[in-house]
């Protein structure tokens, strides 16, 4: 879209928006603003509230309170066919009694624009379906609905588009392929995305910002890497990835905090720390630790965190091999170790050394419990003795 | 025993379809037929008499014409009814809707001869004189529930995020019952309008309760068949049973060359 470049794009506002089925706030007190031309994600687990909101930024749902606002404008009061914002639904919703061509041009049609069949024929080749134009949605594969679903809705240059799961009925393969695809034509049209998924790694590889929703609140913001490196609470921590946690203590403060747990001393620069008190969670990722066996303890740098164990569990995945070590205090370490080194690996029953930079731990506050954010089944699954 | 096993679906297949349309075969037949005497029971001698003359017998042309009409006004009204109700069963929830819901049905579930008789009661009682307007009025109250059960299933199989879609797109309420709404239940309303005009040119019971003096084909043949049933009689049903197969050969057609266009795209 050749003409999109003129446009003047503003910023999606929410402001204190909340929803309210009965007893329950499906969205609750939600405030953010989406900069303009930036790929958001909302990412969070079924029911979080992240299609409700969706839903009341297109106008499909009222919302019980606050506004939503395209720059200085405010829409909340615009019924779904005023606002200039258009939706990518889940499983597409593509009119099945018109072709592809008909539904591409359904927008423009509605609202009277002249030149209907050059932007079509323009839309069609930006997704590279100008050969099917006169098919129905039902001769089409999953891939090639769900470019027909993006380019009926981008086709009327909407301020915002929003995208309901988009990927969530195609298989894996075809998954990355159109999530490389979405990312082309975002930076192609420059119009804001505002993507919801349940899918972390789909959020983490198309997305500027990604916000992570919990019951109806974002639990944090940042870019896709920061809110990975540094996650602010047990359920980003737990939920976007995977994470060690070990409740401690803190000693001391100040440009390095100390932590103490289980007779073992833990360090992280204090920027790294968000508990407010003196309990605090130490947290690392996986991949951040490295396994050594207990002899080769001095070729851990000085500084780096450490905890002693015995491996239970070794499985090689191709890319790394995945450990499982249980500490002297019976919980469960996990780390993953890349494929890239020469000689032996460790083996079940090993007395082993983890070790990692304090760079990459992080302290969290300890009050939401440490299985926030997990998958239930697993949890139970993990705690049961027989498992 | 190897090809007995492949082949039995397929023989009882036939016996089924022989079953299912020796009758209309002996209709069509004896539309040919040169009877000897009053009844066309037995065969005789080929002959086009019934087909070249088909009006020939006093009174079968014009029951003909007037039950085609009463099933044309009664499709119409009973269409455009029942589709107003189906849309309101499935888009409002009202204050007695569910019980509007299973009341629909009673038409459907009422045997036809106690309906028949209470119409007709209904109709002594206010003194309303018996005619074509009796019988529509009687035809349009059961064939409503035919088509909100057939519209209903259409809507309800709808899907909702369709209509949102619409709305998204720039289509106001009513471009939205317009483009898409309308559109994707039309086939369902086609479907009740077409089985309402069947129920009604065939219905025989409710008409004759309330027709007073008029003669429907149903009825013409009902009184033919206490004298003899001529000749024409088959010819007009043959007419009947091919113009609704060339409906729906039609409409093959068109779906066959509509895939076939598009295999050649």
């Amino acid at each position: 879209m050749p003409e999109g470049v003129s446009r003047i794009v503003e910023d999606l506002r929410l402001a204190n928006l909340t929803k309210q089925f009965g007893e329950t706030k499906a969205v609750d007190n939600l405030s953010i603003t989406i900069p303009a031309g930036s790929f958001f994600a909302l990412l969070g687990a079924s029911g979080c509230g992240k299609t409700t909101t969706l839903r009341m930024v297109a106008g499909l749902e009222d919302p019980s309170a606050g506004q939503v606002f395209i720059g200085d404008k405010d829409i909340t009061e615009l019924r779904a066919f005023q606002r200039p914002v258009n939706t990518v639904f889940q499983s597409y919703a593509l009119f099945p009694h018109l072709d592809i061509y008909e539904n591409v041009a359904f927008g423009l049609r509605r609202r009277g624009v002249k030149d209907v069949d050059a932007q079509v024929g323009r839309m069609l080749e930006l997704v590279e379906l100008a050969s099917l134009a006169r098919r129905k949605p039902s001769q089409l594969s999953g891939g090639q609905q769900q470019r027909v679903a993006v380019a009926r809705a981008l086709i009327n240059k909407p301020d915002v588009l929003l995208l309901d799961e988009p990927l969530g009925a195609l298989d894996l393969k075809l998954r990355r392929q159109m999530q490389i695809e979405l990312k082309r034509i975002q930076s192609e049209v420059g119009t804001t995305f505002v993507h919801v998924t349940h899918d972390q790694e789909e959020a983490m590889t198309m997305a500027d910002t990604v916000a992570v929703m919990n019951a109806g609140r974002i639990e944090q913001l940042g870019h896709p890497a920061d809110v990975y490196e540094t996650p602010h609470t047990i359920f980003v921590a737990n939920f976007l990835g995977q994470s060690n946690l070990i409740a401690g203590k803190k000693v001391t403060s100040g440009e390095i905090v100390e932590v103490a747990a289980f007779g073992l001393g833990f360090k992280m620069p204090a920027s790294r720390n968000v508990a407010p008190g003196m309990n605090i969670v130490v947290g690392v990722r996986p991949e951040k630790i490295t396994v050594l066996d207990l002899h080769d303890e001095d070729k851990l740098p000085a500084a780096h965190n450490r905890i002693f164990g015995v491996v239970t569990d070794v499985s090689y995945t191709g890319v790394s091999t995945q450990y499982l070590v249980e500490t002297p205090w019976g919980q469960t370490i996990i780390a993953f170790e890349q494929n890239s080194i020469v000689g032996d690996r460790c083996a079940v029953g090993d007395q082993v050394v983890l070790g990692w930079a304090p760079e990459h731990t992080f302290g969290l506050d300890p009050a939401e419990g440490l299985t926030s954010g997990l998958d239930k089944a697993v949890v139970e699954l993990e705690s049961d003795p027989e498992a | 025993m190897r090809w007995i096993r492949q082949n039995v679906i397929g023989a009882i297949a036939i016996l089924v379809l022989l079953y299912l349309f020796l009758p209309i075969a002996v209709v069509i037949i004896f539309s040919f037929n040169n009877p000897v005497g009053k009844y066309n029971l037995s065969w005789n001698e080929f002959s086009l008499d019934a087909w070249s003359q088909i009006c020939g017998v006093p009174g079968v042309c014009s029951s003909f014409v007037t039950s085609i009409q009463i099933g044309l006004i009664t499709t119409t009204f009973a269409t455009i009814l029942g589709t107003l109700i189906a849309f309101a069963l499935v888009r409002y929830r009202f204050r007695g809707r569910s019980s509007t819901n299973l009341l629909i049905f009673m038409p459907m579930a009422t045997p036809e001869i106690v309906m028949g008789s209470s119409l007709l009661a209904l109709f002594l009682n206010l003194s309303f004189p018996l005619g074509a307007v009796t019988i529509m009025i009687a035809h349009i109250m059961f064939i409503i529930s035919f088509v909100v059960v057939a519209v209903k299933a259409r809507l309800q199989g709808m899907d909702p995020r369709l209509e949102e879609a619409a709305r998204d797109l720039y289509a106001s309420p009513y471009a939205t019952f317009r483009y898409v709404t309308f559109p994707l239940v039309l086939p369902g309303i086609i479907g009740a309008a077409l089985l309402g005009f069947s129920l009604s040119f065939d219905d025989f019971i409710i008409s004759f309760f309330n027709a007073g003096t008029l003669v429907t084909f149903p009825i013409y043949i009902w009184g033919a068949a206490q004298r003899g049933i001529p000749p024409q009689v088959n010819a007009l049903a043959s007419l009947v049973f091919m113009s609704a197969l060339l409906i729906v050969l039609s409409a093959q057609l068109v779906a066959w060359r509509k895939r076939r266009s598009l295999a050649t795209r």
